[in-house]
């Protein structure tokens, strides 16, 4: 057999390493600054572009794409050549998927400060990002999939279907969830309204969470573990069945996310079921890579690779039992809308993909410097930093969430609410804030003190950008077992493979999505909801761009504790001309969808003056003040396109209403300002406050015109 | 395009039945898929689950494991 002799090209491993190293620091620092502007709102320093609503999805964006995204592309590109026995197919793809992502990196750090955003959590980045990302991920996809076909190694081995899987699935996710109708360079409306672009965006949140923290993370761990511990994996049959139901299940579960929502029941039923099931083939992959560390117990109390490793799977389990946990109904309605849902996620983002990457950054490193870790003392001291930071973290949120879901839920002898005042609900649990915040301060110290290790480890060692290695060369003809699985097959034939994972993670797709667009039973439609007014769309736009649905829900679920604060609950008809949707999955402030009803209605002039300073309005609140939409003028300039844009995508404007809506939109923007002229405030009708105002009045309003129905069934009768 | 998908699928009668067929997928592919892991080779799997310490530089990697 001919042996050929290669090189492993390392220098990109090198460049997304410290990638990952930079951006890991920079995504942390921003949810630190976002943590204690929970505690001093005015940390944001009266700018608009380091307010919580908008640097809130930039840390999202810069920890999930930025962080964990570069190293995906560290691990994957180390171990893929690695397991192939080959170089990467192309340097120079290589190299753009690198440069590619960094810019999309760049200008999403870039837009979402400027309020350049969709609102989509985790998909915020507006349209001409969305087509880059598209093409990046190609890059990556070809590069892997020629790298594949060009391999020595036969068999692939296990973490390869895992990174096969992550690319065909966020590619899916990522091409169907982006759908949207751009109204200019910068701004675009989503193409689903109302139930149906909440159904799509949580279907793919939470597989954002399935296939681009999890599964790529699982075949890491399905190499790296391994290579830790010197042994191979604890039972490679055990990792078929995890990899297969794991992908399977995963992609129905979304609609936990809407539970109680004015989704329809079915579709819930649904992501309950799926998201119980998914606690087996999850138990089962956590099991597999804490099992592989049998017999080298005594290994782990030395190395910290393998504590960061132990602590990162552990993590995994933990917050794949909780997460099936909170899909259950009755415990979702405590844990939604409050930090137990910020505390899960971190338990998964801190634990598991952090301590998961640092483990693989104190293993690489050394390795590709051909060195020792230079301190193994201070990546201990790194390790348990970053565990307390955690527990740290963690624990206060938990507190946090389950105290106010009780405060909101607790009813006076009388049949009143025991805190009707939502501020008192956030005054109780703002020490938890600042302690969350001490945590996250903990780990981010844990994370410099690695920034130091490895860059002194680097220093001391012999970096190699081209490994020599040899393996013989892949014989061309293939034997033919008579008998031969389907499967092994399958190992060994990456297209298949990426066709049939396709199809399965389609089938949940399609069946969870298609219905709720075609049933028209799905969506009643309520007669007396009418379609924004231009002046109200303004003002849903600034509340886009200025990230209000980060804070505040419009979603009122059918519980008595809910519709007691704040009315009737929230149906389905009366999200149809919302593109997008806005429900929002955290209170952080009250829900908003009936701020402009009867029950809780308030002047203009009282929305006015909240904006201006909420802390002198309502003492005690964590709101930041929005002094800019007071100075700034409204951009009307794409008010016709932004008419026309909605009457496409569904919304009954009559024909040629575009012409006179600018007209219509200073009409009532005048309306606005001779009523707070009223209170003494002297506000001229072009600046952007008026806007906001006028859509915060038309929140739930619609609904409450109702009566008229039954009156004309009356007469038909 | 959407709303040539809705004239047609919206008559479909019990549409509803779809949740029933994807469980009939489910169950089908997991029973053969727990055949095949079961009669899997033990000398296959053992080969693949060594496949990461085989990358053309680390040949004693494997043989430290055995040992």
């Amino acid at each position: 057999m001919k042996v050929e002799k290669y090189q492993y090209d390392n220098q990109i491993v090198k460049m997304f390493i410290i990638a990952t190293v930079v951006f890991g620091v920079v995504g942390m620092l921003v949810g630190l600054t976002a943590a204690f502007q929970m505690v001093y709102p005015k940390l944001n320093g009266g700018i608009p572009y380091t307010t919580f609503g908008r640097i809130r999805p930039l840390h999202t964006n810069a920890v999930i794409f930025a962080f964990v995204g570069n190293g995906i592309f560290a691990g994957v590109y180390y171990s893929l050549q690695r397991l192939l026995k080959t170089r990467m197919w192309s340097d120079l793809l290589s190299k753009i998927n690198f440069w590619g992502w960094q810019l999309i990196i760049l200008s999403a750090a870039i837009t979402l400060p400027l309020g350049i955003t969709t609102s989509k959590e985790y998909a915020e980045l507006e349209w001409p990002i969305d087509i880059a990302i598209a093409l990046i991920w190609v890059v990556f996809g070809l590069n892997m999939f020629m790298t594949i076909i060009k391999r020595r190694e036969r068999h692939l081995y296990v973490a390869i279907w895992f990174y096969i899987a992550t690319f065909v699935t966020v590619a899916m996710l990522h091409i169907v969830n982006s759908f949207e109708l751009p109204v200019s360079l910068f701004k675009s409306y989503s193409w689903y309204a109302g139930v149906q672009d909440a159904l799509v965006q949580w279907w793919y949140g939470h597989n954002a969470v399935a296939f681009f923290l999890t599964t790529p993370y699982l075949g890491l761990m399905y190499y790296f573990v391994p290579k830790a511990a010197n042994r191979p994996v604890y039972s490679y049959r055990l990792s078929i069945i995890h990899f297969w139901a794991l992908i399977f299940l995963y992609i129905w579960a979304g609609p936990h996310h809407l539970l109680y929502t004015a989704l329809p029941d079915w579709a819930q039923s649904l992501g309950t079921v799926f998201s119980i099931m998914l606690i087996a083939p999850s138990w089962g992959g956590m099991l597999n890579g804490l099992l592989t560390l049998r017999g080298v117990w005594d290994k782990v109390r030395e190395s910290a690779v393998l504590k960061f490793m132990v602590v990162a799977i552990t993590a995994y389990g933990m917050s794949t039992f909780e997460g099936p946990m909170l899909s259950i109904k009755s415990i979702n309605a405590i844990s939604h809308f409050t930090d137990w849902t910020i505390a899960h996620v971190h338990v998964g983002a801190l634990g598991w993909n952090g301590f998961l990457t640092f483990g693989m950054l104190y293993f690489l490193v050394p390795k590709m410097w051909k060195t020792e870790i230079y301190s193994n003392r201070l990546a201990n001291i790194h390790f348990w930093i970053g565990t307390l930071g955690i527990l740290l973290y963690a624990v206060p949120l938990y507190w946090a969430g389950w105290a106010q879901a009780q405060m909101w839920k607790e009813f006076k002898p009388e049949g009143v609410l025991s805190y009707p005042n939502f501020l008192e609900t956030v005054t109780q649990i703002t020490p938890m804030y600042l302690m969350r915040a001490i945590g996250g301060t903990l780990y981010l110290t844990g994370v410099f003190v690695m920034v130091y290790n490895l860059i002194k480890t680097a220093k001391q060692g012999k970096f190699m950008a081209n490994e020599d290695a040899e393996a013989p060369a892949l014989e061309k003809e293939v034997m033919v077992h008579s008998g031969e699985h389907w499967h092994r097959k399958i190992e060994r034939r990456p297209i298949q493979m990426l066709v049939l994972s396709l199809v399965l993670v389609a089938i949940g797709g399609i069946i969870e999505i298609v219905p709720t667009m075609i049933v028209k039973s799905n969506i009643p439609t309520l007669s007396s909801v009418k379609p924004y007014s231009p002046l109200e769309l303004e003002g849903r736009d600034i509340y886009i761009r200025e990230g209000c649905n980060n804070c505040h829900s419009q979603m009122i679920r059918p519980f008595r504790a809910e519709t007691a604060r704040y009315g009737e609950y929230s149906k389905a008809g009366e999200f149809v001309y919302d593109h997008p949707f806005l429900w929002g999955s955290k209170r952080t402030g009250p829900d908003l969808a009936r701020e402009g009803g009867n029950k809780l209605r308030k002047s203009n002039s009282w929305h006015y003056f909240h904006m201006l300073d909420p802390q002198e309005v309502s003492p005690g609140s964590i709101m930041p003040a929005y002094p800019w939409l007071f100075e700034d003028e409204l951009d009307v300039s794409l008010i016709e396109k932004k008419i026309s844009a909605m009457r496409t995508l569904g919304v009954p404007y009559p024909e040629g209403y575009e012409s006179i809506a600018l007209a219509d939109l200073q009409k009532q923007a005048q309306q606005i300002t001779d009523d707070l002229a009223v209170e003494k405030l002297e506000v001229a009708p072009n600046i952007e406050i008026v806007a906001l105002i006028a859509y915060l009045q038309k929140l739930g309003k619609d609904i409450e015109a109702q009566p008229e129905v039954p009156t004309e069934t009356a007469n038909a009768q | 395009m959407l709303k040539f998908i809705k004239s047609h699928m919206s008559t479909i009668d019990g549409i509803e039945v779809f949740p029933i067929i994807s469980f009939v997928i489910f169950f089908v592919f997991f029973s053969v898929l727990s055949i095949y892991v079961l009669r899997m080779r033990k000398k296959h799997v053992e080969e693949l689950s060594h496949l990461p310490f085989e990358d053309g530089i680390e040949a004693d990697s494997l043989n430290s494991i055995e040992s």
